[in-house]
């Protein structure tokens, strides 16, 4: 068998039949798959429905807590819970460069089986296309991923109110350092890792035991900050957030302060916010803490009533500053 | 608790602003940090919105992004666009604008080989294994980057790595400051104290800031960067105001040594000869940059690959970058600020760097 792949395995033959069979068959595994007919057909997802999909092209394909394969599942997962809903299927198109090493494809789609399974997800329906060299950096994937909402009403960013506590289910900009650390290759950020993790289970228990929470959102690109102005904005209200409450790891913190980063602006990938009524937010911490990904779950703020819609920082030493809106990517600074 | 934390204690921290208040004991103070490391830490922290209302704060000429002149930046985009030739920069470059407002993102996007990197060694090893390439490095920075930068041209030299040179636009701090002091009139600066860059003066050590009191009678504080750090220097600062004493003193000892870092200013010295350089707002200071000496021609980018700097328009019609980095108005006061200047839209480097004072402005302040 070839170690690399050629451009004919996308040619939609009898090549692509073999990876298709030997890969993705046989890794991704169930019935509804196994069909191979045009479309998968989906019997058990029940109205209101929850549907979202993404496209992941991180570079390196690996790095510590994770790779492009447990990110396109998670990310995806993550997505459809936050609206509170039970993600339940997933798609995925795959664009792949010619030459891809067949052993480093096949052990991230067995990255994608294991997150599906961890996360109770199937990958039901798929597509691959193999492009010349050059035209794509290594390979991307999209996954779709769909879901029965069950949480009534559903969470949303528009529905903060004035008096609700701020949840975030763990330490922040884990994610967003490891990728940049392993990219540029920078051994002082070598006890850095992902927190990449599927978060559809802890979500269920914390709707379980709080009830319906009136905001749901991983803080993904753009971090804590940006997610949190998105939601002051849509739902018209200010935030007041206690930085000693905020948790980061201190390997994190280090990191940045050699960078001039800022660990609230860094993506997460195994992250939630949760806004809900105050009186409810001791339970949902419970929920979030009984989890593994939820452990450092802490209370950060508090909604407050300003219709400025900014989000301040009550800092360390007592004093206040804006947390704001981030503006494009993240740049290491010069010193 | 670590030492970092405890110089976060907001006890500690309220001790040392009742010092300050009582030095000031009714009294105003205009003081500049002269390093964007500062400048972030005092917003980041929160610092600023502590400080007795009677204090001004201004954030200086100490950024290094802030202060590469347009000409200077058409220079090396002009580099960064041409064959085989692979542009290696800290990333906070990538922003800066140029003429026209054309970026380092711009010639990427239009094809340039633009690299980033996070320390000059690591240019090296793009050279290597880049052999069909000449590798260019920006040398962007003050007295703190320009040692490492000449480590790297010793170590290059040293390995025969032939594919690699600097283009020096290395700052030096003390003559910045001398010419922000020197203006007279309308320009004069109205500056009654400096906090000194703590990481400029583990290289340079105090005694070439003497002027400041000497010659001025401007008390300057070395300080750290923790709140705790920044507001012992603003005691001493108000308390040598206070007793009509002013002095250059060091309220960094943990990192700075008075007499500096031999050592590394030995290595500025073998690579780099002082030469005039400009400043973005300012404009040219005599012998307040850095060149690649002769006997290191090879390396010079601007020697070996022939340069050539052009003289730009005017910088954009309204910045106000000039009088912010000297300190004469506060970014709030330029009338593009918040408006047709943004971070995401930036009209002058003050608003691009992550320490520049026009950013730190919007970033951290209700605006
Ligand atoms: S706000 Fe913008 S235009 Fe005004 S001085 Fe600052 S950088 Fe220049």
């Amino acid at each position: 068998m070839d170690t690399c792949l050629l451009l004919d395995a996308g040619s939609g033959g009898l090549a692509s039949q073999r990876l298709t069979a030997q890969c993705f068959l046989r890794h991704f595994a169930n019935p509804l798959l196994a069909r191979l007919d045009d479309a998968a057909l989906l019997r058990d997802v029940h109205a209101p429905i929850a549907v979202s999909t993404d496209s992941y092209t991180v570079t390196p394909l690996l790095f510590p807590g994770g790779s492009i394969g447990t990110l396109a599942v998670h990310g995806t997962v993550n997505d459809v819970s936050m609206l509170g809903a039970r993600p339940q299927y997933i798609s995925c198109g795959f664009i792949l460069e010619e030459g891809l090493s067949l052993e480093l494809l096949e052990s991230l789609v067995q990255d994608m089986a294991g997150a599906a399974k961890e996360a109770g997800v199937l990958i039901v329906t798929g597509d691959t296309k193999v492009v010349p060299r050059g035209a794509c950096d290594k390979m991307f994937i999209n996954t779709t991923g769909i879901g029965s909402i069950f949480a009534d009403p559903t969470p949303s960013g528009h529905n903060a109110r004035v008096g609700d506590a701020v949840l975030v289910s763990g330490a922040l900009g884990d994610h967003g350092l490891t990728i940049m650390g392993s990219r540029e290759h920078l051994s002082f950020l070598s006890d850095v890792t992902s927190d990449s993790a599927p978060l559809n289970h802890m979500i269920a228990e914390v709707i379980n035991a709080a009830g319906p929470v009136h905001v749901l959102r991983d803080p993904t690109r753009g971090g804590l900050a940006a997610t949190l102005n998105e939601i002051s904005e849509q739902s018209g209200v200010s935030m007041l957030l206690e930085e000693e409450a905020i948790p980061v790891h201190e390997s994190v913190k280090s990191g940045c302060s050699f960078l001039g980063l800022d660990p609230l602006y860094l993506a997460n990938e195994g992250k939630c916010i949760c806004i809900l009524p105050e009186n409810r937010a001791e339970d949902a911490l419970a929920a979030m803490r009984a989890s593994p990904y939820g452990v450092e779950a802490a209370r950060i703020g508090t909604v407050v009533g300003d219709k400025a819609c900014r989000v301040t920082l009550q800092t360390r030493i007592g004093g206040r500053r804006i947390l704001s809106m981030p503006e494009g990517v993240p740049l290491p600074r010069i010193c | 608790m670590t030492f970092e934390t405890a110089l976060h204690d907001p006890k500690l921290c309220r001790v040392l602003l009742a010092r300050l208040t009582r030095a000031l004991d009714g009294r105003s103070m205009r003081f500049m940090e002269v390093c964007g490391t500062h400048t972030v830490s005092i917003f980041q922290s929160g610092l600023r919105s502590l400080l007795p209302a009677s204090i001004t704060h201004l954030s200086g000429p100490g950024c290094p992004v802030c202060v590469t002149h347009d000409v200077d930046v058409a220079a090396f985009l002009e580099l960064a666009g041409r064959e085989k030739i692979v542009f290696a920069t800290f990333g906070d470059l990538l922003r800066v604008p140029g003429p026209g407002g054309q970026t380092l993102k711009h010639a990427k996007a239009a094809g340039a080989h633009v690299e980033i990197v996070y320390s000059p060694l690591e240019v090296l090893t793009l050279a290597v294994s880049n052999p069909d390439n000449v590798i260019v490095f920006p040398g962007i920075g003050f007295e703190t980057t320009a040692p490492a930068v000449a480590a790297t041209l010793l170590t290059a030299r040293q390995k025969k790595i032939k594919n690699f040179c600097v283009f020096s636009l290395h700052k030096l701090v003390p003559p910045a400051l001398r010419t922000l002091l020197d203006e007279e009139g309308d320009n004069a600066a109205n500056i009654e104290a400096f906090l000194l860059p703590g990481h400029v003066s583990t290289i340079l050590g105090i005694a070439p800031y003497a002027f400041l009191a000497d010659k001025h009678r401007i008390p300057g504080v070395v300080g750290g960067f923790e709140p705790a750090d920044i507001l012992l220097a603003l005691c001493r600062m108000a308390e040598q105001l206070r007793d009509n004493a002013p002095a250059v003193v060091n309220a960094y000892p943990r990192a700075v040594n008075d007499a500096g870092n031999p050592k590394a200013r030995a290595l500025m010295e073998e690579v780099f000869i002082t030469t005039d350089a400009l400043w973005r707002g300012i404009g040219r200071i005599e012998q307040s940059g850095l060149a690649v000496r002769p006997d290191y021609a090879d390396m010079d980018a601007a020697v070996r690959l022939g340069v050539r700097l052009v003289e730009t328009p005017q910088q954009q019609p309204g910045c106000c970058c000039g009088d912010v980095l000297k300190g004469r108005i506060i970014p709030t006061t330029c009338p593009l600020f918040g408006e047709k200047c943004t971070p995401a839209v930036p009209v002058g480097p003050c608003m691009v760097s992550t320490e520049g004072s026009c950013a730190a402005y919007y970033k951290y302040l209700e605006h």
